[in-house]
């Protein structure tokens, strides 16, 4: 009877050992993840990856450029002002980049917008220049290249859409708690930037005929 | 008295207000409509034997290749741009394997006389922008303009599927549901199991069971899941009901809640594929758009 209370009771005892220490790990573990040290930087990582998405895409658009210049030089010789516009902005649009740590920085990123702004304008007056040769418009290399830039601004427009909801969704959450918290004492990430459609790009050119 | 007359005048005022919200939010953007399968005539410009003969040549190139591609076509776009629509489409029906991004999308508005072809991550290598351009430029839209929806439509699945053949094989495709990271149902009898293991422990005492269930659930699940605020709490709950069952069953017959119960919950992870749906593709506005 002794015996078998006494067992009892040191098997409760270890029993309640085992559970005191394995809730304090459960506690660690929890505590860690809901202060969001690993889910800032998973948040952060996806705004610097859809970044790189949108640079595949502005590099594709400008990889287009030279072919779609040479095939317009064939047909519309008047237009070399136009042309000229279009590769300055290209070389212009190239030669900014934005490095990882820029994201953070007004000033580059409104660079990097003006820049690709003036080659979106170049490119759209361009392609409303082109209304007036009819046989270039028929030139199938033509339609194929008009097809790629198309395609190519939609991909742009989508990657910048993406990368603006991981903006927002970082943005977002180093400015609540408790994350802030562990930002502002434990990774000191900086927000970071949107890429906004340029409003010169938006506005449709005028051609005077 | 006149108190609660007004009190009640605000509050049918504010259901009032209520549902002229709700009435007005969906009418804010052309919603995408439910996917019937692969072809979804619903601007109704193609023969039911086209439509029925589609079907069967994308359902047999789906189960060769593990590729899906789906037409839809509208009356309208009622003023939303091609590329925003055609883009919200494939982000809801998630055409293509997922990881594998071999979906596409051939979407006509037969008011506005546009076409487009929305292509997967997967699929651009083969069917690219200038492709797709082709196919609609050259194949389809010379039947549309003879009025010949069926043809063209025909012409340009055809066309599409033999763009993208031999991209893929369907040996992809049978192992595509099992790389499902944050999967409920395995989660779910992963935590039977625990709990059931600490039935057998601690039958004596089932409320030190019933809260180590309710702290270790919301905890799995936030590391797993990574759940957060009332998924927590409804998985605290769950986590202490089934620490005291398991305590209790086990007490009583000192068998294993899992094995009693584990069949019958094992059967709602792998129940719901019954129709057809896409597998999960991602897109990224590849694709090509033109008119007749």
């Amino acid at each position: 009877m002794r015996l078998s209370s006494f067992l009892s009771h040191s098997l409760m005892g270890f029993i309640m050992k085992r559970f005191i220490h394995f809730g304090v790990l459960i506690f660690i573990t929890f505590a860690l993840s809901s202060c969001g040290y690993n889910s800032l930087q998973l948040k952060e990582e996806m705004v610097f990856k859809s970044w790189a998405d949108i640079e595949s895409t502005l590099q594709r658009r400008a990889d287009l450029i030279p072919n779609l210049v040479a095939t317009v030089k064939g047909y519309a010789q008047h237009e070399q002002e136009t042309l000229q516009k279009v590769i300055e902005a290209r070389a212009k649009a190239t030669s900014v980049q934005l490095s990882p740590a820029d994201l953070s920085n007004p000033a580059a990123m409104q660079q990097l917008q003006a820049a690709q702004g003036e080659l979106s304008s170049a490119l759209s007056r361009l392609m409303l220049v082109v209304e007036r040769y009819p046989d270039l418009k028929a030139n199938q290399n033509f339609l194929d290249l008009q097809n790629q830039l198309e395609g190519t601004e939609n991909r742009i427009n989508v990657a910048r859409q993406r990368y603006n909801e991981a903006v927002e969704l970082f943005n977002g959450s180093i400015r609540k708690l408790p994350e802030s918290l562990t930002n502002k004492f434990l990774l000191h990430l900086e927000k970071k930037q949107y890429f906004k459609a340029d409003e010169a790009a938006k506005v449709v050119p005028k051609v005077t005929f | 008295m006149r108190s609660n007359f007004t009190e009640k005048r605000f509050y049918r005022l504010l259901f009032a207000l209520a549902l002229v919200f709700l009435a007005a939010l969906p009418v804010s953007a052309l919603e995408v409509p439910p996917l019937k399968g692969r072809i979804n005539d619903y601007a109704g410009i193609l023969a039911p034997a086209t439509a029925r003969q589609l079907e069967d040549v994308l359902k047999n190139f789906e189960t060769a290749e593990s590729t899906q591609i789906i037409v839809l076509t509208i009356p309208s776009l009622e003023g939303t741009s091609l590329e925003d629509f055609s883009l919200r489409v494939v982000e809801a029906w998630k055409p293509g394997q997922s990881k594998l991004d071999n979906g596409a999308l051939l979407l006509i508005a037969k008011n506005d006389r546009k076409i487009r072809i929305e292509v997967g991550y997967g699929l651009e290598g083969e069917l690219t922008d200038l492709v797709s351009g082709r196919i609609i430029r050259d194949i389809i839209t010379p039947r549309f303009k003879e009025g010949n929806f069926d043809q063209g439509v025909i012409d340009g699945i055809f066309t599409i599927i033999a763009t993208v053949k031999g991209e893929f094989t369907a040996t992809s495709s049978t192992n595509r549901r099992q790389n499902n990271n944050g999967d409920p149902g395995g989660m779910f009898i992963f935590l039977l199991i625990i709990f059931s293991m600490l039935g057998k422990m601690l039958h004596s005492i089932p409320w030190v069971a019933a809260g180590i269930g309710a702290i270790l659930a919301p905890a799995l699940g936030a590391i797993t899941l990574g759940l957060g605020g009332l998924g927590l709490l409804a998985l605290a709950i769950l986590g202490f009901i089934f620490g005291l069952l398991a305590a209790r069953m086990a007490g009583a017959t000192g068998g294993s809640f899992s094995s009693r119960y584990g069949g019958g919950f094992g059967g709602f992870s792998g129940g719901s594929s019954g129709g057809f749906s896409g597998g999960g593709g991602s897109f990224g506005g590849g694709g090509a758009s033109g008119g007749w």
